[in-house]
C-alpha cells in the first residue's frame, strides 16, 4: 500500500496522477478463512481491522452482498456524538468517539473527522430535566458534556429561532467533541487497512445459507461458492433476522425504514450539528455547504430503502419552525435506508445460540457514530470470547430483563 | 404513499390517517408462563422480508382497530380485515397465495 501524504499528492501531480493505486483489492474468495464478517459496512470493516490489529488475526474475509459501505453506512447523516444515559451506552460510544479522533492518523486515510460539537435543544420543560439529568450521568461516566442556557444556543447557532411559539428552545445538551464525519470514507479507510493486511474484501457475494456441523459453524455458501471458516460475524443490519434464520435462531429485530435528506448548497450558515428530539428532526451543514437533515423512522415494517412522504414533510415541517431561514431552501436529494430495531433501541454484540457465530446489529437509528467502539468490542468478542464493551449488550438480556433503555432515557430522536 | 381500506367504515385510508400498531395474532403471555413464553410475546417478531400481518388503527378516521396484509419487500397490499379475528382469513391467505406461491408466515401459509 502506498502511503497516503502531502508529498505524495505533489509527486502525482508531477505525473499526472497516474501513479495511485486502487485503495483495496478485490480478490476471489479463498476456500477457508479463520474468520468470516458478513457485511462490509462500516461495523463489518472496523471489526475485521481490529480483529487484525489487536488480535492479529488477519486470514479474515468479509463479505459483503452489494457494494462496500452502500448500506446504511453510506446512507446516514453522519453524527458523532456519545452523550448518551446508561452506563454501557456510554462506555461504547464513547470509545467510537475517542477512536475517531486520530482515525484519519491511524487509518492514513482522511475521514474528516470534524468536532464542531453536538446541541440537543430541550424544547420542553420534560426535556429540561431529563438532559441536566444525562449531563450528570454523563461527568459521573467521565464523557465531557454541559447543560447550555438558550443564550449561549443562541451565540453558538445565531440562525436558531429560540423563542418559537410552540416549542420555544430552552436550554440544550451541549457536547463539544460531538461532530461528524465523512461517512463513506470511514468504510474506505476501514477497507483499505484491512485489505493492506492481508484480509479478502469480496463484493457482490450474497450469503445463501451459513453451514453448521455438531452445533458449530463450519462455513457459510455464497453466489461465489461454499467458504469454510471457524468463526463467523454477521453484521449486516437491516438484514439480520434474514442471517440469523440461516443460522437458526431468531433476533428481537425489526426492519424499519429511516429517511434523511439534504437540500441544495449554501454559504456556510451553521458549524455545529442540531437535534431537536421533541419535534423529531436534526441537522447539520455539510462541507459542501448542504443542510443535512433526518428524522424519525416510519411506522411500519419496510425493507425497500424507501420511506413515506409525510414523515419528511413532518421533520421539515419542525425543522422550518426552528430555522424560519430554511423556509425558502429547495431539497436536491432524499433516501432512506433501512434500519434494525431492538426493544429497548440498543444494539445487540452478543455470542449466538451457534457456536463460533456471533452477531452485531440493532443499532437502529445511530450506528454510525459507533463504528469504531462497536468493531474494537466486537473484535475482542470474537478473539478472546469475552468483552467488557459488549458484556451488557449480549442477546439474553432481553429474557433476562436487563435493558439498556435508550428509547425513553437518553431522548435519542427514533 | 400506503392506502389501506378500512374494513369499517370502508374508507380508502391514505397513511397519515392511520397509526402502525405492529405484529398482529401475537398470543398473549402473562402471570404463570415460562420466561421464553414472556420474551417472544414480548420481543421476538417474524420481521419478514414478504408478506406480514399486522395491525393498523383508522385514528384520524372512524377510529377501529384492523387487521391488514402487506409485503415489506414491495409496500403491496394484499387486504384488509376484521380484528375480531386471531389469525388470518381464508381469502387473505388466497389472495398472497395469488402473488407469492408458497410464502409461510409463523404456522400460516
Amino acid at each position: 500500500m502506498k502511503h497516503y501524504s502531502a508529498f505524495a499528492v505533489a509527486r502525482e501531480a508531477l505525473r499526472y496522477h497516474t501513479g495511485w493505486e486502487r485503495a483495496w483489492r478485490s480478490p476471489e474468495p479463498k476456500k477457508r478463512y479463520d474468520v468470516i464478517i458478513i457485511g462490509a459496512g462500516g461495523h463489518g470493516l472496523a471489526t475485521a481491522y481490529y480483529l487484525g490489529r489487536n488480535y492479529g488475526i488477519q486470514n479474515v474475509a468479509v463479505i459483503e452482498k452489494g457494494w462496500l459501505g452502500g448500506g446504511n453506512t453510506g446512507r446516514n447523516t453522519t453524527i458523532i456524538r456519545s452523550n448518551y444515559l446508561q452506563d454501557p451506552s456510554a462506555a461504547i460510544y464513547e470509545k467510537a468517539r475517542g477512536l475517531y479522533e486520530d482515525l484519519s492518523q491511524e487509518l492514513n486515510y482522511n475521514i474528516m473527522f470534524s468536532p464542531r460539537g453536538v446541541m440537543m435543544l430541550a424544547q420542553t420543560q420534560h426535556e429540561v430535566r431529563g438532559y441536566q439529568r444525562t449531563a450528570h450521568a454523563n461527568a459521573l461516566q467521565g464523557v465531557k458534556t454541559e447543560w447550555i442556557g438558550p443564550e449561549r444556543v443562541k451565540e453558538l447557532v445565531p440562525i436558531i429561532n429560540i423563542d418559537g411559539p410552540r416549542y420555544p428552545v430552552l436550554g440544550a445538551l451541549w457536547q463539544e467533541r460531538g461532530g461528524t464525519a465523512r461517512h463513506d470514507a470511514v468504510a474506505w479507510g476501514y477497507a483499505r487497512a484491512c485489505s493492506n493486511m492481508g484480509m479478502d474484501i469480496i463484493q457482490q457475494c450474497e450469503v445463501t445459507a451459513i453451514r453448521s456441523a455438531n452445533g458449530r459453524v463450519t462455513g457459510v455458501e455464497t453466489t461465489k461458492g461454499a467458504i469454510e471458516c471457524d468463526k463467523l460475524g454477521i453484521v449486516v443490519a437491516g438484514h439480520s433476522g434474514q442471517l440469523a434464520e440461516m443460522a437458526g435462531f431468531r433476533l428481537p429485530v425489526e426492519a424499519l425504514a429511516l429517511q434523511a435528506l439534504v437540500s441544495e448548497p449554501i454559504k456556510p450558515c451553521m458549524d455545529v450539528v442540531v437535534m431537536a428530539n421533541t419535534v423529531h428532526g436534526y441537522m447539520s451543514q455539510s462541507d459542501k455547504g448542504e443542510m443535512v437533515i433526518g428524522g424519525g423512522t416510519d411506522g411500519f415494517n419496510n425493507f425497500t430503502q424507501r420511506g413515506s412522504f409525510h414523515h419528511i414533510e413532518e421533520t421539515v415541517r419542525a425543522l422550518v419552525e426552528t430555522f424560519p431561514m430554511i423556509s425558502r431552501l429547495k431539497m436536491l436529494r432524499q433516501w432512506g435506508g433501512i434500519v434494525d430495531m431492538t426493544g429497548d433501541r440498543s444494539p445487540i454484540l452478543s455470542k449466538t445460540p451457534l457456536g463460533g457465530c456471533f452477531i452485531n446489529c440493532g443499532w437502529g437509528t445511530g450506528g454510525f457514530k459507533a463504528i469504531p467502539g462497536s468493531g474494537w468490542g466486537m473484535a475482542q468478542l470474537m478473539a478472546t470470547g469475552h468483552s467488557p464493551l459488549t458484556e451488557a449488550f449480549s442477546l439474553d438480556r432481553f429474557k433476562e430483563g436487563r435493558f439498556i433503555d435508550e428509547s425513553v432515557a437518553a431522548g435519542v430522536a427514533h | 404513499m400506503l392506502i389501506l381500506t378500512c374494513p369499517y367504515c370502508g374508507v380508502d385510508a391514505e397513511e397519515t390517517e392511520l397509526t402502525a400498531g405492529g405484529e398482529a395474532h401475537l398470543k398473549r403471555f402473562g402471570p404463570g408462563s415460562s420466561d421464553d413464553e414472556f420474551h417472544d410475546y414480548l420481543f421476538a417478531r417474524e420481521n419478514p422480508k414478504g408478506a406480514h400481518f399486522e395491525r393498523w388503527r383508522h385514528s384520524n378516521g372512524c377510529g377501529k382497530w384492523f387487521h391488514a396484509a402487506r409485503c415489506t419487500a414491495t409496500l403491496e397490499v394484499f387486504g384488509t380485515y376484521s380484528a375480531q379475528v386471531t389469525e388470518p382469513p381464508q381469502e387473505i391467505r388466497d389472495a398472497i397465495s395469488a402473488k407469492r406461491p408458497g410464502w409461510t408466515w409463523r404456522e400460516f401459509s
